[in-house]
This record gives structure tokens, C-alpha cells and sequence, in this order.
């Protein structure tokens, strides 16, 4: 016998007793980790002919891809928008999310001014997750071009238009190098533009804390964006004569072979189960799964100053003091993979892939991230029949393992 | 020559598991002693590689010290397509077991030599002592492995061009895309299975009954390539019911009455 290592290759792990999550399938098969990456063991019996190194038994749990999260605000009373905690923030949300499964994220700043931007966003490297933290594959920036309206938690004298096209944008964010996805209102002018030269730069645009109409939104499809903010929440409703931003799920206006992605935040509190289950019966390979988690996430009950707010966590909740108002999601994206698999009855394989492959197929990087493909990282999960993460991988060392 | 019939294919693969393991155990291979297999690809054997995966995964059998050799391999298609032999094995039986790859031996049709390719299995499977034991298959038409009709029953590893009713009976597993089906095939001869000190012949359902009849019933004939094994002196041509319905009735009574020694080659030696 040869083991890999014997043969000059590096160490040979065998995950065995399992079933893997593959081509929207979960089959029974062996998970061949080598150097950080998902090996092919046809080639490493055929052509190699080396052994495993090392063979481990997964007591029959489910391998699936590592979850990436593309809208999480911060956490552990952190703020990813706030220059004096990025950077702790980050630090400690990167190994929190561990447990919870995901393996990369996308860390988002809301509307700032731009002072603000050109000093968080180079603080926010993209980066390959490690023991250190999870991957961060770019920062979501959800705003300052978004709609009055629709703002949400955004602070409103921040908001801003691109009147004199993408030299505004410029102008707001400074260098966008670290940012891999930006949210939004497409009913602004000189949209088509601005979207197309964010597409240039490989930077996936996404409608949303908008009052576009349907064909705004094509509009903005047909130039390029990709991807709906957080379906339902911020945005005009679904009505029959112009369901807006949500009839992009069933337009038949879009470019051939052009596949919308929307985010979903399915914490049970966001979008009502009623409303999961819709977008679900409609487009069911466009669903991504997100936390939009705030900075009062991780956090035990207690009450919290945060800037001018004082929020309460209370569970899996979280108001403002004194209020019935809600503060923001304190969801983790586990959770929301299990929920969304019960009320939707979807079965785990798309729960799965709705937290793993949409998201990596949304941000273009789906032959690495989000499958357990050959050659693809060897970012994965152990779960039981339940969905409940039990260990994390990353480059094919676990960085998390459940007590 | 010995004839086993079974009732069903199930019991057919469950005789067949069983004889090799038999064979593996009585041999008690060691680092310096392996045993020698010789083994077929089609949907004949597949459930005698599920019950060998069953020993196996028992802790009843291993193949730590078994060096395999596969009949054949279709030339110039890729190695992990999934109508390769190269997959059927792998995905059958190869991923798991626990046998050394450095001991399965597959002809690799993709060779920049083919020539070379077959010349160097003769001579893998010499070095590794001869073939204790080759399992085959048999197509309707009493071809084994490629040996198809018409070649010699003294052929020895090479490549050989397909029947055109092979290569069209193959046009569905590419998609129907004649320009995708392989031509050619790297193949034992029927040489080289004789060579082999024992050869089990598993031959299942009604539509191989007539080649069955051919292979026993009727003189040895390069036609019927499988009927070149009546000479090989330790023989077993191993059936389900279906495939007797040609024979003569004398013929299955007679080795119906023998199953009890036949049986007894399964049990273990005192
Ligand atoms: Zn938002």
C-alpha cells in the first residue's frame, strides 16, 4: 500500500461512512481531501495509485458544502459600518460564524458617508479562510445609492444619487478593490451605466431598498445586476398590475439564460413562511439564504447601547428599548437553512444549496466555493439528519467541531 | 467442465461471491503470495461485486493481497466516462474495497501504444504468477470478453476492432451519437483466459440460453468463442434457470444431480 504522502503528494484524507452533498443530490460516497482541495479518487486509484493517508469515519452525518453568508452587518456587539470596530468585528464574527457552518461571507457596510468608506473599506481584505477566520470574499456595500423611501435602517441624510454617473460612485467609496457586491435602487438615473461599470470590474450588483416598478428592474437585469437584496423586505410589494422588484422571480423580459439570484432572510421574523414558500414554488434555483445579521448577534440576552439605539436581545430577537420595534436579524445561517427546509418542505439538498452553491454561483465563483466538486476548495460541513452542524472545514481543516 | 445452475441470478451471484471468496481464504495470500483474479465488466456480474463488497464490509474478506486483471477496455475513450470499464470497476467494486491500486490492473485504452499496452498486460499478469482464478461473462452470441465471433480461440491480449452490431448496440450509451461509440477495444484472448488454472463463466437470463447450449452442448467452435473453455481442465459455467432453456433436459438433470459435490465446493476445508 501507497499512501499519498509515501508517493511525494501531501496528506490523503479519506471521509468515509458519510453521504455528500453533490449535483443537488446527497449520495452515499467518500470525500477525498488533499492539500486543501476536493480530490477526484478515480485519478487518485487510476493514474496515482496512492492510498488515503489517513482514513476518518463520519458516523454516517451528511457532508455539504461550507455556507456563505453575503449579507452580515457584524456581531458581538460589533458593526462592520463603524471605523473603530471593523476591524475587531470582523476578527471575531470570522470565527463565531464557525459554528454556525459558514466557511466565507461577505461582510456588508450600510450607507455611510464617504469619509467613512475610504477608511473602512481597506480595512476589509479579501482573504481565504483559515483556523484565523472564515473567508472573506469581498464586501457587500448595501447603499448610500438606494431609495428615501425604502431606506430602512439606513441613515437618511447619507443617502445619495449618481447624477454624474459612476464618477459619483467613485467619489463615495474611493477604492473598490475590496468589494465584491454592491445594493442598489435602480430607478436612479444613469443606472444602466453605473451597473455596467461595476460589471466591468467584476463587482455583482444587486437591486434593493428600492421603489422600482418590474420594468426598472429588468432594466437593471438587462444591464447586468444579478441579484435581488433581501426579497420582500424593502421594496415596493407584489401587486398584480406591476409586482415591481419581486416579478423578477417570473419575468420572462430577461436575457436568455440569465439567472436572478435573491437573497431570502428566512429567520422566521423577516419574511413570512407564507412568503418563503411563494418564491420558493417560483424560482427555486435563484434562492439564496442570508442572515443580514446585526451587531447584537452572538450576543446573550441583555440591553445594548449601540450608537444613539439602545437595543434589547432577548433570544432570537432583538427591539429597540422601549419598543415593539425590531432591531435587525440575530440569525445565523444555519438556523435559517433548517427553517427554510421545514416550512418550505424543499428537502435538505436545496435548503443546502440555497446557503452554499447559489450564493458561489451569484458571485461567479462557484468552481471553488459552494460544491464539493473535484478540485473545488475543500470547504465543507458535517451535519446530522436535522441540519444541525455538528463540523466545519476549511482547506480541509476542521476549525470547528460541535460538543 | 462443470455446469452449476442456480434458480435465480440473485442465488447465481451469491454462488459466484461465494467460490471466490472460498478461493481467496483457501489460498491464504500473504505480502509475498497474492492471489490472482481475473474479472469481467456487464450487468451479469454486478451482483456477485455487490455480495463481495458484503464480505468485505463483513470483515470476511479482504483484498489486501489479491492483484486483479480486468478482461477488457474500450480504446480512445476517457478514462472517466461513465461507459468506461475503468469506471464500471471503480464504481462497482474497486471504491469499496479495500484493495491496493497498485494491484488492479486495467488495460489503458487510451495507450499512446496500444500494441505495447497489451504486450505489457501479458506480461504483468506473468510476473504476478498466472491467473489463479478468471471470472467471465458472456455476450448472447457466446463472445467472451471482446472475442467476438470468428476469433481465434489461441488469441492472445491485443486490440480488436469491434462487430458494427456491437458498435450500434452501444449508440445508447452515448448519447445515440454514433461518431461517440469506440470502434476498437483492448482485449484478453481467449489464450490468455485459458491459461488461467481455474475459469468461472456466469451466464444469466433467457436471452443468453442459446449461447449456453452452444458453449456446452455442441463442439468446440471459434464462432461461439465461449466453447473453447470445454477443453480448459478446471472449468465452471455458472447459470441461472432462464439460461438452461436450451439445453437438453438430460444435460440439467445430470448436473443437477451433481450440485450437492458442487456445493460442497464452497464449504470450508477441514
Ligand atoms: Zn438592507
Amino acid at each position: 500500500m501507497a499512501p499519498s504522502s509515501a508517493k511525494g503528494h501531501g496528506y490523503l484524507y479519506q471521509y468515509t461512512n458519510c453521504r455528500i452533498l453533490r449535483d443537488g443530490k446527497i449520495i452515499r460516497e467518500d470525500l477525498w481531501v488533499r492539500d486543501g482541495r476536493i480530490m477526484n479518487p478515480e485519478v487518485l486509484f487510476f493514474v496515482e495509485k496512492v492510498n488515503a493517508d489517513q482514513r476518518i469515519d463520519c458516523d454516517d452525518l451528511i457532508i455539504a458544502p461550507g455556507l456563505i453568508d453575503v449579507q452580515i452587518n457584524g456581531g458581538y456587539g460589533y458593526d462592520f459600518s463603524t471605523e473603530s470596530q471593523v476591524e475587531e468585528g470582523i476578527k471575531r464574527v470570522s470565527q463565531g460564524v464557525f459554528a454556525c457552518g459558514v466557511t466565507s461571507f461577505c461582510p456588508t457596510v450600510i450607507t455611510s458617508p464617504p469619509h467613512v468608506y475610504k477608511k473602512i473599506l481597506p480595512k476589509i481584505k479579501k482573504r481565504n479562510g483559515s483556523k484565523e477566520g472564515a473567508g472573506i470574499l469581498g464586501v457587500h456595500v448595501e447603499g448610500p445609492f438606494i431609495d428615501q423611501e425604502k431606506r430602512g435602517a439606513h441613515p437618511q441624510q447619507l443617502i445619495r444619487d449618481y447624477d454624474n454617473g459612476f464618477q459619483d460612485v467613485l467619489d463615495v467609496y474611493g477604492d473598490l478593490s475590496n468589494v465584491a457586491m454592491i445594493t442598489l435602487a435602480p430607478e436612479k438615473q444613469n443606472t444602466p451605466e453605473v451597473i455596467q461599470e461595476f460589471c466591468k470590474r467584476g463587482i455583482v450588483v444587486s437591486v434593493g431598498h428600492s421603489n422600482a416598478n418590474l420594468i426598472q428592474g429588468e432594466e437593471a437585469v438587462r444591464s447586468g445586476a444579478r441579484f435581488i437584496t433581501h426579497l420582500f423586505n424593502a421594496m415596493l410589494p407584489f401587486h398584480h398590475r406591476d409586482p415591481h422588484l419581486v416579478g423578477l422571480l417570473t419575468s420572462d423580459q430577461l436575457p436568455q439564460n440569465r439567472k436572478v439570484y435573491y437573497g431570502l432572510i428566512s429567520d422566521g421574523i423577516h419574511t413570512h413562511p407564507a412568503a418563503l414558500r411563494i418564491a420558493h414554488r417560483v424560482h427555486p434555483e435563484g434562492i439564496v439564504l442570508v442572515t443580514d445579521a446585526i451587531q447584537a448577534t452572538f450576543l446573550p440576552d441583555g440591553t445594548y447601547p449601540f450608537g444613539e439605539q439602545t437595543v434589547v436581545v432577548k433570544g432570537k430577537h432583538s427591539y429597540l428599548k422601549d419598543t415593539n420595534t425590531l432591531a435587525g436579524s440575530l440569525a445565523s445561517l444555519d438556523d435559517c437553512v433548517r427553517l427554510f427546509a421545514k416550512e418550505t418542505g424543499c428537502g435538505p439538498e436545496l435548503a443546502l444549496e440555497a446557503a452554499s452553491l447559489h450564493p458561489a454561483q451569484m458571485l461567479g465563483i462557484a468552481d471553488k466555493k459552494g460544491t464539493l466538486n473535484f478540485d473545488s476548495d475543500a470547504d465543507f460541513i458535517m451535519l446530522d439528519n436535522d441540519l444541525n452542524v455538528k463540523s466545519t472545514f476549511i482547506s480541509g481543516e476542521c476549525v470547528y467541531k460541535a460538543k | 467442465m462443470r455446469l452449476v445452475i442456480q434458480d435465480t441470478y440473485d442465488d447465481v451471484s451469491l454462488w459466484a461471491a461465494k467460490y471466490v471468496k472460498r478461493r481467496i481464504i483457501d489460498f491464504s495470500p500473504g505480502p509475498d503470495n497474492f492471489f490472482t483474479l481475473g474479472l469481467p465488466t456487464g450487468s451479469t456480474p454486478i451482483g456477485m461485486y455487490k455480495k463481495l463488497v458484503e464480505f468485505y464490509k463483513d470483515g470476511s474478506l479482504s483484498f489486501k493481497y489479491v492483484k486483479t486483471f480486468n478482461m477488457d477496455e474500450y480504446v480512445a475513450i476517457p478514462r472517466d466516462h461513465p461507459e468506461s470499464y475503468h469506471s464500471f470497476m471503480w464504481n462497482n467494486f474497486f471504491k469499496h474495497i479495500d484493495i491496493d491500486p497498485q494491484n488492479a490492473h486495467i488495460l489503458d485504452g487510451n495507450a499512446k501504444d496500444l500494441i505495447g499496452e497489451c504486450n505489457a498486460f501479458e506480461e504483468k499478469i506473468k510476473n504476478a504468477g498466472g491467473i489463479r482464478l478468471f471470472i467471465g461473462g458472456i455476450g448472447p452470441d457466446g463472445h467472451i470478453a471482446f472475442n467476438e465471433p470468428g476469433s481465434s480461440l489461441v488469441s492472445r491480449t491485443r486490440v480488436k476492432s469491434l462487430a458494427q452490431e456491437t458498435i450500434l448496440a452501444n449508440a445508447r450509451f452515448f448519447d445515440n451519437d454514433l461518431s461517440q461509440v469506440p470502434t476498437q477495444a483492448l482485449t484478453v484472448g481467449v489464450g490468455t483466459v485459458m491459461d488461467a488454472d481455474e475459469v468461472m463463466i456466469l451466464i444469466t437470463g433467457a436471452h443468453k440460453a442459446f449461447a449456453l447450449h452452444k458453449a456446452i452442448e455442441e463442439g468446440v467452435n471459434h464462432m461461439w468463442t465461449v466453447s473453447a473453455f470445454q477443453q480448459h481442465p478446471r472449468t465452471i459455467f455458472l447459470c441461472d434457470e432462464p439460461a438452461t432453456n436450451e439445453l437438453r433436459v438430460r444435460t440439467v438433470k445430470y448436473f443437477k444431480g451433481l450440485m450437492e459435490l458442487h456445493n460442497k465446493m464452497l464449504e470450508e476445508a477441514v
